[in-house]
């Protein structure tokens, strides 16, 4: 598979702080690459690098084998404005417009509009549209130059429920015309609706990549909250992948609870819950940390 | 696509976004010409000469175009490097260069429709004269002679967070109007503010312009000035633009 960006080796630090700590990181013509990680991890460095909007401390950052820093680089790139950023007194159709107006080959208004939810709403001023709108017309924003390589970065956070799954299909039908799409997300349901391939980082550093099954195989999803006389036994049962006070971090919990009454251990007032994403990844990079 | 395409395409979009809030276009409109009714119009020693008052609407002219520039480059490039829509058009397939030529292109016309209150005003109350042609000269004289404080401008602004760039705007703007005569004629300057004054671009230009329209002598000084501030300061322009990663926080 042809290698459209990626990064060798790339270190970038804002003053003191290193976002991003050696990355290598190869993105491959067709797939969804789904980028997962707490806050902080070093997801939206990656995207900005890759934008050509910031630029490497160390390292070599490739897309379409250039420098993504050159304007001619970035003409078959799509990306996305934060969609607090869109200029207000323009209407939606002059924004898709005046992006449009950068690229050879662009969708039509009214295709794109249709294309994303948007059709009634192009004469309207993108200050007057809620939340959702935005988010789509963002979106669709990085749509309208017909890219080969799209990076999204949270699209959609701060959506109800309907809203994301309409622009999740919307992804889908996109990634079906054959456009890769880099997409970081908080929400391992929005990466397992849409991702192929994961990649998990942790404190600017990659802790997995993999595909889907093989990443949620590794990482625990499960807590399960017990009293016991006996702690130390119970984080010793296969499945565990670790202990904080009364809370055991485990994968399946249904064969944890079998595993549990089986080893005949005293235990009382067991309650099981999923894990947040940051959670289930805290499990990942810690078990990491420990090999 | 062609950065001349590129650059009309940011211009067009800039100048709708200002002519959408009137207040803002209002502003520039009305600035430059209060500024003439106030300082011009009352002084009938200047107001009804033809040549002073020629040269106070010229003043005026450069002092307008001046302003508009500093304050469109330098705050609307400040403001615009803290908000997020800056840093996406980044992303897209435009080469920095287009994005300058654009700010320049909308800016430009801005304060050439400024302008015409101020002419307006000229006309109506002074005695100031001028030929059709030497009209149109001039106007495209101020163009030209502006390109420094242009430039000047969108330094400021891409090197100063917005509410530093607000005080140094006021402060350079401020010392430039007066030490280049544009608001009390060089002819009363003592020696030595005169000589200062020739190596401002502000003085420069109101000199450049007024060659142009009222012909006379053209002191070396004057073209060389602009040309050597323009040439010094466009590759730091396009330095701070290729450098810029928006806003950085310590």
């Amino acid at each position: 598979m042809t290698v459209l960006a990626s990064l060798t080796n790339v270190s970038r630090t804002f003053g003191d702080i290193t976002a991003l700590d050696d990355v290598t990181l190869d993105i491959r013509s067709g797939e969804i690459l789904g980028l997962l990680g707490p806050n902080g991890a070093g997801k939206s460095t990656v995207i900005s690098l890759l934008a050509g909007r910031r630029r490497a401390t160390t390292g070599i950052v490739s897309l379409f084998g250039g420098d993504p820093a050159e304007a001619r680089n970035r003409q078959w790139l799509g990306s996305t404005p934060q969609e607090t950023a869109l200029p207000e007194s323009l209407r939606v159709g002059e924004v898709i417009d005046f992006v449009g107006a950068h690229f050879a080959t662009r969708v039509s208004t009214a295709q794109l509009a249709a294309q994303f939810g948007l059709a009634d709403l192009v004469r309207r001023q993108t200050g007057s549209l809620s939340g959702g709108q935005k988010r789509r017309l963002s979106v669709a924003l990085a749509f309208v130059g017909n890219p080969r390589l799209v990076l999204l970065d949270e699209p959609t956070t701060g959506l109800d429920v309907d809203a994301r799954r309409l622009l999740w299909e919307a992804l889908r039908e996109q990634h079906d015309r054959g456009v890769t799409i880099v997409v970081t997300s908080h929400y391992l349901e929005e990466i397992e609706a849409l991702a192929e391939r994961v990649v998990v980082m942790s404190e600017g550093r990659i802790v997995a990549d993999d595909s889907l099954g093989g990443v949620l195989a590794r990482v625990a999803l499960r807590l399960v909250h017990l009293e016991t006389p006996h702690p130390g036994a119970v984080a010793a049962l296969d499945g565990v992948a670790r202990r904080e006070g009364d809370t055991y971090f485990v994968q399946d919990s249904d064969a944890f609870v079998v595993r549990l009454v089986r080893s005949g251990l005293d235990f009382r007032d067991l309650t099981v819950r999923g894990a947040t994403l940051e959670e289930a990844f805290l499990s990942l990079t810690a078990r990491d940390g420990a090999r | 696509m062609s950065v001349m395409s590129l650059t009309l395409v940011h211009a067009k979009y800039s100048i709708i976004e200002t002519i959408r809030i009137p207040i803002a276009v209002i502003g520039t409109l009305v600035f430059p010409a209060l500024a003439m009714l106030f300082f011009v119009v009352p002084q009938p020693s200047v107001s009804q000469d033809p040549l002073f008052a020629t040269q106070a609407i010229i003043s005026m002219s450069v002092f307008s175009v001046m302003v508009g520039s500093l304050f469109s480059f330098g705050l609307g490039i400040a403001e615009n490097r803290e908000k997020a829509w800056e840093p996406y058009l980044r992303t897209l397939p435009a080469p920095g260069m287009a994005r300058v030529l654009a700010h320049i292109l909308s800016t430009g016309t801005m304060a050439i429709i400024s302008l015409i209150p101020l002419l307006a005003i000229g006309a109506l109350f002074t005695a100031a004269t001028v030929e059709p042609l030497r009209l149109v000269v001039g106007l495209l004289a101020v163009a030209v002679s502006s390109l420094p404080f242009m430039f000047l401008g969108m330094s400021i602004g891409y090197l100063l967070p917005m509410k530093a760039a607000i005080a140094v705007v006021q402060v350079t703007f401020f010392a430039l109007a007066f030490g280049g005569g544009l608001f009390l004629p060089p002819v009363m300057f003592p020696d030595w503010l005169n000589t200062v004054s020739q190596f401002l671009p502000s003085r420069q230009a109101r000199d450049f312009v007024i060659w142009v329209v009222q012909g006379g002598e053209l002191h070396p000084m004057t073209w060389l000035g602009l040309l050597a501030w323009s040439a010094i300061l466009l590759p730091v322009v396009l330095a701070l633009v290729k450098r810029d990663e928006g806003r950085r926080y310590r």
